[in-house]
């Protein structure tokens, strides 16, 4: 494990701008945290299975049969911008 | 109509259903506490009067029509991340303050179909990251013991709304303790339930494998109607559990004769200091007087619980908020190109400790550092878990404190790691998925502190021990009544 965290990398995976005082704040709180996680070494884990939920659930499934559903206005009336029944966004490809 | 807003969930129904007062007498009566003490407290995003009013004239109309209803009437704040049709659900945060839900939460519908009556929408941290409500984008909430003090958190708006009698029950969420330690500091009955007891339909994911909804309650009863009431198989949340809910009012009790009860040898409250080693000494001491057998049960792993958490749990949120974009709901910043209106709306909608745990997510789950950070902790939950179940070998529940102090001061926890401390006797259940709770267990005045504030107890069983837990914490509360010691400072126009 490291103590260190890429901040500027890290915030455009997760698509967060980030101003240069919060990059130098976020780093070294980040930093910090990671210096305590990196606890987690010193437990002999290797033949150790991964828990991903507690409670023991089988692949749950249920008949694909159509149910009722939010209606489109429903769902359009708070878009922050829609051109009739669709999302509107900016830009995605550059010119 | 004095009284009445002192008047828990079950006494409300019993005289709803008996006829002897009506829900809209209780819901005026909670609507004007509302109002005389909220400038205070601050427990409400969102108060609703006018849906508060037509629901309660539906529950006197069924219960004219001759229906029995287990929680008639009784007036009911839920946390601002549950939706409710129609009301603005917004999560504490700017990014979704104006958003309106669409549907509502099973857990929030099965409570009104028990006949429970909406007075509003609680404070909370933002997207429940938090310990005191602090981190709240929409305001401050105080705590009804002292305004100077935080009420705790996440779901510290719902246990500041039941402790200054704004209503008799709250909705809460508890990922790692939002609910239990909220209700330490607030002198009430915080009850998470088993993982998966409790649909999550509805609820607003912070971390989908730790969520769980449960409620906030002045008594133990209260806090097992409402259980009784929410639980139960949802197919709406393919991880709710699909097994019958035990009847858990009738599993009260008043001794616990026959239970073995756990103290962690790990959790040792001398490190507390003196006064909370004592109060929680005594606390144990009163198990015992009960007829509990006393054992010694050892969680080795049980330190690594805060490592483990605080790398699954933002895992798991910066996962679940990616939805918020600004495409398709809640804040949008404009900018030229799609990417730039992403990072931009995220920048604004988010505060910083929603952006830290999105970051500290991303990290641990990308290319490089997977295996070390997300897999590994992913292999210590399933050493906690397993410590959980080597110790209920040798004990029926497990005893501990709900948290490392009483309610502290606003701004007394500045740097992030401090905050998350308060949540060390919590998470480890959480990560285990155990049904725990936090019982009033004594009073104290904190040091350059005025009023005496409340410590909470924390009781654990196995997974689906709901019955005996409550059952147990009610033999407690029973026999120590330490909730009705000190009534919250609210000023002079609290009606008793």
């Amino acid at each position: 494990m490291s103590d260190t965290i890429d901040v500027r990398y890290v915030a455009k995976l997760a698509r967060i701008a980030l101003t240069d005082e919060e990059v130098d704040r976020f780093g070294a709180q980040l930093a910090d945290l990671l210096t305590h996680v990196d606890a987690l070494a010193e437990l002999d884990t290797n033949a150790i299975a991964a828990t991903a939920q507690v409670v023991e659930s089988r692949n749950v499934q249920r008949a694909d049969s159509p149910a009722p559903c939010l209606d489109r206005e429903t769902v359009l009336a708070q878009a922050p911008q829609r051109q009739g029944g669709f999302f509107r966004v900016p830009r995605i490809i550059a010119e | 109509m004095s009284g009445i807003v002192e008047r828990g969930a079950a006494e409300i129904a019993r005289e709803v259903n008996g006829g002897t007062i009506s829900a809209i007498e209780v819901t005026e009566a909670a609507l004007a506490q509302v109002d005389a003490v909220e400038a205070r407290t601050g427990a409400f995003l969102t108060v609703l009067h006018e849906l508060a009013r037509k629901v309660a004239a539906g529950v006197d109309a069924r219960v004219r029509g001759g229906e029995r209803l287990p929680l008639a009437g009784v007036p009911l704040a839920v946390k601002d991340n549950m939706c409710l049709t129609g009301t603005r659900t917004t999560c504490g945060s700017k990014i979704l303050e104006h958003w309106v839900a669409p549907y509502t939460a099973t857990a929030v519908a099965r409570m009104l179909a028990a006949g429970c009556v909406p007075i509003g929408k609680t404070n909370l941290d933002e997207f429940a990251m938090g310990s005191s409500c602090e981190n709240s984008a929409l305001g401050i909430t105080r705590n009804p013991y002292d305004l100077e003090r935080v009420p705790g958190g996440s779901s510290g708006g719902s246990a500041a709304a039941v402790a200054a009698r704004e209503t008799a029950l709250a909705l809460g969420s508890d990922t790692g303790g939002s609910i239990r330690e909220p209700g330490a500091f607030c002198n009430l009955i915080g009850f998470k339930p088993t993982y998966g007891r409790v649909s999550r339909y509805g609820l607003i994911a912070f971390a989908s494998s730790l969520d769980q909804i449960g409620p906030l309650a002045r008594t133990v009863e209260d806090a097992a109607l409402a259980y009784e009431a929410m639980s139960g198989h949802d197919p709406m949340d393919a991880t709710s559990i699909d097994r019958p809910v035990e009847p858990a009012v009738t599993a009260l009790r008043e001794d616990l004769r026959g239970l073995r009860v756990g103290i962690v040898r790990e959790f040792d409250t001398e490190k507390l200091g003196t006064e909370l080693d004592a109060a929680y000494r005594r606390a144990y001491a009163e198990l015992e007087k009960l007829g509990a057998r006393m054992v010694d049960v050892s969680l080795p792993t049980a330190d690594y619980g805060l490592a483990t958490y605080y790398l699954i749990a933002p895992a798991e949120c910066s996962s679940n908020l990616s939805r918020f974009d600004g495409v398709r709901y809640g804040l949008r910043v404009d900018a030229p190109d799609v990417q730039a209106m992403y990072e931009r709306t995220r920048a604004a909608g988010f505060g910083p400790e929603v952006k830290r745990r999105i970051l500290i997510g991303t990290h641990a789950l990308s290319s490089g550092y997977y295996d070390a950070y997300y897999v590994r902790a992913q292999k210590a939950r399933t050493l906690i878990a397993r410590d959980f179940e080597n110790a209920f070998a040798d004990c029926d529940l497990i005893a501990s404190p709900a948290a490392s102090c009483p309610a502290f001061r606003f701004n007394a926890k500045s740097d992030p790691y401090s905050m998350y401390l308060m949540d060390y006797y919590t998470i480890p259940m959480s990560l285990a998925g155990l049904p725990a709770l936090s019982v009033p267990c004594g009073w104290i005045t904190p040091a350059g502190g005025t009023n005496p504030m409340p410590l909470g107890l924390q009781l654990c069983a196995p997974l689906f021990g709901e019955p005996l837990l409550l059952g147990a914490a009610h033999a407690y509360e029973r026999a120590t009544m330490y909730a009705s010691r000190h009534a919250p400072q609210l000023g002079g126009e609290v009606r008793a």
